[in-house]
């Protein structure tokens, strides 16, 4: 049995750059697929000792305990700029953030602009699960209009909280970026397009092109209130119609 | 000999990079800009990275990504920036993250104004950012001080793994002064093997702050208290000034106390014996110093550009054996030297 195993072809496995713990995350939370995207996509790229992340305060504040690569655990919002301050002085390491939408879009909304007007050659994982999951449900920059969350008990007013930011739109009109896409982990087939994105959003970084970023959708079924399949299929109902999948720029390789 | 005629804040930038700092991240703000703008020309001539953040807070962040990367880094700002990177901040002294970081002092509160100050001395000595830390904080009072304190700042930082603040005001950083940059010996520092550099053959660095165990954190606050008290221990640094035979003692730091060297001369010119104690390092404090004082002179003037905050820690060294009195002008108003005898003879007047 054993030498029948051996002989075999291994074509699933715990990717190297992942360590061999279980996570912290809910149950349905998007959080722990995306980890191991990028974990498969440092792997696949080689890159896993030229790799160097900074992980959000937010439910992804344990990255560092998940990915074996060096790491720095930010201050709330702060994660591009202490990016920038690593890629200046390691300029041939990979160099990516993994930030939430308070994290990226409220809080941290001025560094995220100006790391991508820069052009700075880092990559940004943003999780939009249109809520603040560590702190209980509040109220996100990227809650939809109408949901209900812990400071908007009865649903997001625009009169009194405006509108959800749309971050890949947004930084895609900016010149300094290189790649923005936005990808979902709603589904198989999304969650395959989504490790797509995050590999070309590196490749983007290795080749020295500037700013890439992947926005993921994300479920929170925890403080959505929801059961996983739930949250997937409101996901599916309500995000993406207000925040459709694509690539919004894409790298001019001859730049 | 590497001499110069230029003023404190160029002064400053010029001595960190020739400690071998090179990187640099700040954002402009008066009475500190020719320390960003001299980084700016010269850093790219040596290699190194200058880069205009968009905020402060911001800024501060770079550094904390630069330091936690190995590399020598600082910062500079004047007093409202200072307070937006307090939070920063409070997160280098807990990742124990070598930097250093210039406050260009000027009047507050609020926007305040850009002329001198020392206002900033609570926030600077006691802690301004959340949590129980502290700097390592030096107050130059000449261009050439502030030469050598940059240039030793960078050490004590990798020394003690904490950032290190230099305390000037709006004149230290505005006034020229001919200056010499002597190499300083190389001292032999720990290897900076926690920081993130890739884990390429070896297990992977972390960079944090976070410590949700409570027993945890404790032994973090501890160790890191550990390193406050070795600093208290080993890096006090002072100025004593005719205080050999001195009847009268001023307090003072930083731009005023050679103001009050000005008016030690008068006073004593005069037949007042007055001399000086000046705190060359506010954290840790010469509390010695001035107990040791007050064991034989029993009146001592502090004289500050703010309402009173170094006199707190005086009170603490003295510890009731002397009068302590207070002289201090605020706001950009700078205590002149005539303004300072008046003090010193109505202190000596007054019966004991
Ligand atoms: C300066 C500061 N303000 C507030 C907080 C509290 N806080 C921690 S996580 C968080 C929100 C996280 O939400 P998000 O970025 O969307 O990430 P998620 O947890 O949903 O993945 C907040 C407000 C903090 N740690 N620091
Ligand atoms: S609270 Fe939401 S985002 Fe956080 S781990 Fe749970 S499901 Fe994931």
């Amino acid at each position: 049995m054993i030498t029948e195993m051996n002989n075999m072809e291994r074509v699933f496995g715990r990717p190297e750059s992942l360590r061999p713990v279980s996570t912290h995350y809910c149950p349905g939370c998007g959080h722990g697929i995306v980890n191991r995207l990028v974990a498969e996509v440092i792997d696949e790229l080689g890159i896993r000792e030229q790799t160097i992340g900074v992980a959000p305060v937010g439910c992804a504040v344990f990255l560092y305990n998940y990915l074996n690569v060096d790491m720095f655990e930010a201050a709330h919002g702060r994660a591009p700029a202490i990016a920038t301050g690593c890629k200046r002085v390691h300029p041939n390491m990979t160099v990516f953030t993994y930030q939430g939408d308070g994290d990226l879009a409220a809080i941290g909304t001025a560094e995220t602009i100006h790391a991508a007007a820069r052009g700075e050659n880092i990559t940004t994982i943003f999780i939009n699960n249109a809520t603040y999951g560590m702190t209980g449900g509040q109220m996100a920059p990227t809650s939809l209009v109408g949901q209900k969350t812990t400071t908007s008990p009865t649903g997001r007013k625009i009169e009194r909280a405006g509108y959800p930011i749309k971050m890949a739109e947004l930084l895609a009109t900016l010149d300094g970026p290189a790649y923005i896409s936005r990808v979902s982990v709603s589904s198989a087939k999304y969650v395959v397009r989504a490790k797509q994105a995050i590999r070309k959003a590196f490749e983007t970084q290795i080749k020295g092109l500037g700013y890439s970023l992947v926005e993921v959708l994300s479920p929170c079924p925890t403080d959505w209130h929801m059961t996983p399949a739930a949250a997937i299929e409101w996901l599916e109902e309500n995000m993406l119609p207000h925040y459709p999948l694509g690539e919004f720029k894409v790298p001019q390789e001859a730049r | 000999m590497d001499k110069r005629f230029m003023t404190g804040n160029e002064a400053i930038a010029e001595a960190a990079l020739q400690a071998g700092c090179r990187y640099y991240f700040g954002y402009p703000i008066t009475p500190q800009n020719e320390i960003p703008e001299y980084m700016s020309r010269r850093l790219p001539e040596v290699g190194g990275t200058f880069l205009q953040a968009e905020s402060e807070i911001a800024a501060i962040y770079m550094v904390y990504g630069a330091s936690g990367s190995g590399a020598r880094v600082m910062t500079s700002s004047s007093s409202p920036g200072i307070s937006l990177k307090q939070e920063g901040i409070s997160y280098i002294a807990a990742g124990e993250l070598p930097c250093v970081i210039a406050n260009i002092m000027r009047g507050g509160p609020g926007l305040g104004g850009i002329q001198p100050s020392q206002a900033d001395y609570f926030q600077a000595v006691k802690g301004g950012g959340h949590g129980d830390y502290h700097l390592l904080v030096l107050a130059p009072s000449t261009v050439q001080e502030a030469v050598s304190l940059t240039m030793e700042s960078f050490d004590l930082a990798d020394k003690y793994r904490n950032p290190v603040m230099l305390l000037g005001d709006g004149f230290i950083g505005q006034m020229m002064e001919p200056v010499v940059f002597e190499k300083r010996p190389a001292v032999s520092l720990p290897a900076k093997d926690w920081a993130c550099t890739g884990a390429k053959g070896r297990a992977s660095n972390l960079v944090k702050t976070l410590n949700l165990d409570p027993a945890e954190l404790e032994k973090h606050n501890i160790k890191l208290y550990e390193k406050y008290q070795k600093m208290r221990k080993d890096e006090v640094r002072l100025e004593n000034y005719l205080t050999d035979d001195a009847e009268v003692v001023i307090a003072a730091y930083g731009s005023v106390a050679r103001i009050a060297k000005t008016a030690i001369q008068a006073l004593r010119q005069k037949g007042i014996k007055v001399g000086m104690i000046r705190p060359i390092s506010l954290f840790p404090f010469p509390y010695q110093a001035f107990a040791d004082i007050a064991k034989r002179v029993k009146k001592i003037l502090v004289v500050e550009m703010s309402m009173g905050q170094m006199i707190e820690d005086v009170k603490l060294g003295v510890c009731g054996a002397a009068q302590v009195s207070f002289y201090g002008r605020v706001g950009g108003m700078v205590p002149s030297y005539e303004e300072i005898v008046a003090e010193i003879e109505k202190l000596v007047k007054v019966a004991p």
